[in-house]
């Protein structure tokens, strides 16, 4: 056998491409996100058709984000793709136990403002980010 | 699951790193194997097999079973 310093980095390699994609991708979404709420507001007068093609797109690079996503999920090696699929069904576990009960808050009168989306999604980014380093920690 | 892959990477004298790179994982999938803390699928399992020219079994072995082969043999 021969182990070079040239084969070393076939995992590394991958993994920093893969990585590169996605971060590429989540911040076009992102940006198309941005264009999609405020564009109505500030550009295009909340124009119908220039709206659709916001929404459009942003659903159209959501996609692409999601398939760099799995691509990027493919390239890791097993261990490493275990603690992603754990801290995701720790965080997908998480964001719907707790949507449905922040969802029930509100028609139990038990707070006084309406229940937002957004502080689900933060809730589910935390917990994803807890159960990745809790992974690592794990397998260390 | 008991390995022994530990002991045949000293044999050959590579580095955790080397054999993380030969098996295309990183070196921490192969610290947590020789650790006991995860076990590998059976495609890597078979790799390491190959890299070693040796079978799955001479590698891995199934604590259970290993416990039971004891068991039998003592005649129980």
């Amino acid at each position: 056998m021969s182990i070079t310093k040239q084969e070393s980095s076939k995992l590394a390699a991958r993994t920093g491409r893969n990585t590169a994609n996605l971060r590429n991708w989540a911040l076009a979404w992102v940006i198309t996100c941005f264009i999609a709420v405020f564009g109505p507001k500030w550009w295009w007068d909340f124009n119908t058709l220039l709206s659709s093609i916001a929404v459009s797109l942003n659903l159209a690079v959501g996609a692409g984000m999601i398939l760099s996503n799995r691509r990027y999920l493919q390239g890791l090696d097993e261990l490493h793709r275990k603690i992603f699929l754990d801290a995701c069904a720790l965080s997908l576990g998480v964001g719907l136990i707790t949507a449905t009960a922040y969802g029930m808050l509100k028609n139990v009168k038990l707070i006084a403002f309406e229940p937002d989306i957004n502080h689900v999604i933060i809730l589910m980014c935390l917990t994803f980010l807890v159960g990745t380093i809790a992974g690592h920690r794990k397998y260390a | 699951m008991k390995n022994r892959l530990k002991v045949l990477r000293a044999e050959r004298d590579w580095t955790q790193a080397q054999l993380a790179d030969e098996l295309d994982v990183s070196r921490q999938t192969i610290n947590a194997i020789e650790k006991g803390k995860f076990d590998p699928s059976l495609p890597l399992a078979f790799k390491a097999a190959r890299l070693f020219k040796l079978s799955i079994e001479d590698i891995f072995q199934d604590e259970g079973a290993a416990e039971q082969g004891e068991y039998s043999q003592g005649g129980y």
